[in-house]
């Protein structure tokens, strides 16, 4: 006996729309089981998860703070994936734009106008469409394998960070410590409410609106998809395999290194050894979870947020390892991602040997 | 929108004066950088935070939150302490610096103490422990000790702290044996066992045959203990990891300091200060001397009681860099500014710094 996944013939509507409801209500009724055998109140639990960071107004800006970056990393690695592009290095496209994006106000600190935010944001998308460009061009040029050179990339730039802050880029009055210069006013986005919430979130509104009007509105979206799921019938429509490689990298590239700017720029204020708890990564998850559609990322990078926030307050007020909290993310991961399998496929139990004639 | 907010705004407003009827307690926050289950720093600052517990009973409440990365992360952590109304938050590591000031400056109540760091601010205390008076004498034990004469350092960050821990180890060392050498392994992390042990493996495969870090984890003195080598414990007694291997191990003991800073927010007399305490302190200790010969042992404590009483000073020339140019004259001691930015090697040691 083995397990098999079958594709379902036809899609229930009904069931898409459910799946999202049944993956929260297991991963509720896991979770109370769960805090109960630790000898919590799943109740008092459950609420410090999703409720308590939605309610007071310093919370839901810190959910917006952590959420922008996931999102704006995320909708690119959507265009990548629906096109077949196997984009894993956005870490390192968000690093490489913090790093292009910091040289205005670490390498010129007197230039301080009302130029220097806008250069300093279209710097961080250039550096990073420039990293993301290159297993890009390898891809193309030499059709190496993008998901290993684009994930070599980030430990490449995490290494270049590591020695500017400790080397060149030391601020000169920090006792040789790690760090940059902290960025001055002119060099830091301005908030957009009285908590840490920045500009940075309306970056991430418009990728997200700009992207669902480009894939669902547009020929390049049409080109975009085509490619990805028949690519011999895209090259008969004329679609070029190359351009679309070269184009996602270049997108996805792009928004990454925007969303390491702003996350230096907005949150952080100054370079140190570590800039991101993993976002380009974490990324990946919410573009899955966010089926590959901008508003559905949208929604699943407030919710991976939540859950991160969630942890926190459950830490603070229940005093619950650090450990729990991460084990219920990955239930609710796994549910999520679990359902959404099981809408598309569905579970047949095979003998071996009289393996499946439609396989 | 605007609905949500209000809603919001209540619920928050009744949190709040939720909390304030309970204001006769003092609570206490803490944010660890690792998990409390490092069995090295993080460890050590949570044993800091149950001492208090034990000393205060009802009188206060500690809360935490454990593995908080230093970056964008670190200022949330923070600043959900100090909402959850903790009236005194500890920061216990170097990467929290900046996220703590700028916590601090939203709330002027309450009371911020910063491990590690160098800026003050009318709230915020810095303290830390002068460990390097550890590495001197782990270093004299460590030149006696070893057969091939070289040591395998493991460091986490080439950072002031760090780098002056290994030239202590080193001044320790070659004052036993001039020729003495250290290869070090950086691994840029503070707590990584794999990475840590991977790193031991590699040090001892070149030569090495006395192991010493400065990373948090067990792992490394796990693996001298399994290849028959000896090392040194980190941050906290690690004897149980290696029972054969562990010659001693620096401890740090923050609870005398936290109880202190609590008692002192208690009374109202606590203010802005900046703490630099060793083996004098007992912020620094050293763990028993084993699987060592009497003799060594015996001189190591000699050596602990005089750095103790403040006889002698790790740091007193004459000191070379490594290029040979004199870095502190003859019979002068180092002061603290020079040893709080450390950003050279003495000489004899055969590794570069980023410059």
């Amino acid at each position: 006996m083995r397990l098999e996944l079958e594709k379902r013939p036809e899609r229930s509507t009904l069931m898409a729309l459910l799946s999202p409801v049944i993956a929260i209500t297991l991963t509720l009724v896991t979770g109370a089981v769960l805090f109960a055998a630790l000898g919590q109140n799943p109740a008092v639990a459950l609420y410090m998860f999703f409720i308590d960071p939605l309610t007071a107004s310093w919370s839901l800006q810190e959910l917006v703070v952590k959420a922008t970056p996931l999102i704006l990393i995320g909708v690119g690695l959507a265009v990548c994936f629906l096109s077949n592009t196997w984009n894993i290095g956005a870490e390192g496209q968000f690093t490489a734009g913090a790093l292009a994006g910091s040289m205005l106000p670490i390498l010129l600190p007197g230039f301080e106008s009302f130029l220097t935010l806008p250069l300093m944001l279209l710097m961080g998308i250039a550096g990073g469409m420039l990293w993301g460009g290159i297993p890009a061009f390898l891809k193309v040029r030499f059709g190496t394998n993008e998901i290993l050179t684009s994930l070599m990339l980030v430990y490449i730039s995490q290494l270049l960070l590591d020695w500017l802050v400790r080397g060149p880029w030391r601020d000169p009055e920090g006792f040789n410590f790690p760090e940059s210069r902290v960025f001055s006013d002119a060099a830091t986005l301005p908030a957009l409410a009285d908590g840490r919430m920045h500009v940075g979130a309306i970056f991430a509104v418009i990728a997200v609106l700009a992207l669902s009007v480009v894939l669902l509105k547009t020929l390049k979206g049409f080109e975009i998809r085509v490619l990805g799921q028949a690519p011999r019938a895209g090259r008969f429509a004329g679609f070029s395999r190359n351009k679309i490689i070269v184009f996602a990298f270049l997108l996805s590239g792009g928004l990454a290194g925007l969303a390491g700017i702003s996350e230096v720029s907005g949150s952080v204020n100054q370079l140190t050894p570590v800039i991101s708890p993993g976002y380009g990564f974490t990324a990946i998850i919410v573009a899955f979870l966010g089926r590959l559609n901008p508003i559905g990322i949208f929604l699943s990078g407030f919710l991976l947020a939540l859950s991160y926030l969630g942890g926190e307050a459950a830490q603070v007020t229940l005093g619950i390892s650090d450990k729990t909290t991460r084990v219920f993310q990955g239930l609710l991961l796994f549910y999520v991602l679990a359902c959404d399998t099981l809408i598309l496929y569905r579970i047949r139990f095979a003998r071996p040997g009289v393996s499946a004639k439609g396989a | 929108m605007k609905k949500l907010f209000g809603i919001a705004l209540a619920a928050a407003l009744g949190l709040g004066m939720a909390s304030a009827q309970a204001e006769d307690k003092l609570k206490v926050g803490f944010i660890y950088v690792g998990p409390i289950g490092d069995h090295g720093w993080s460890y050590q600052h949570n044993q800091g935070r149950l001492a208090i517990e034990a000393a205060f009973g009802d009188k206060v409440e500690t809360t935490y939150i454990e593995n908080v990365s230093e970056g964008p992360d670190a200022e949330r952590a923070i600043e959900r302490l100090a909402r959850d109304g903790a009236g005194l938050i500890f920061t216990t590591s170097f990467g929290f610096m900046n996220p703590t000031l700028k916590v601090a400056k939203k709330f002027p109540d309450v009371k911020f103490e910063h491990a590690t760091g160098y800026k003050r601010a009318d709230n915020v205390s810095t303290y830390s422990a002068r460990f390097y008076e550890g590495r001197y004498i782990i270093g004299q034990i460590a030149a006696k000790m070893s057969k091939t004469g070289t040591a395998g350092y493991i460091g986490s960050f080439p950072i002031p702290e760090v780098v002056r821990g290994i030239n202590s180890f080193m001044l320790g060392a070659q004052s036993v044996n001039p020729d003495f050498k250290i290869k070090v392994v950086w691994v840029n992390s503070w707590y990584d066992p794999g990475k840590e042990a991977d790193a031991a493996k590699a040090l001892l495969d070149q030569g090495a045959d006395v192991i010493s870090q400065h990373t948090d984890s067990p792992a490394p003195l796990q693996v001298a203990e399994e290849r028959g080598a000896v090392g040194f414990g980190q941050a906290s007694d690690m004897i149980k990891f290696a029972p054969n291997a562990q010659l001693t191990a620096i401890v740090d003991d923050w609870s005398v300091y936290y109880v202190n800073r609590v008692q002192a927010a208690l009374d109202g007399t606590w203010k802005s200060e900046d703490i630099w305490g060793g083996l004098a302190k007992d912020m620094v200790l050293m763990a028993p001397f084993t699987n060592l010969p009497e003799d060594v042992a015996n001189e190591a404590a000699a050596m602990t009681d005089k750095i103790r009483s403040g006889a002698f000073h790790p740091f007193t020339g004459p000191i070379f860099k490594q290029n040979g140019e004199v870095a502190v004259e003859d019979g002068i001691i180092l002061d603290d500014g020079a040893l709080l930015g450390m950003n050279w090697y003495v000489k004899g040691i055969d590794d570069q710094l980023p410059q």
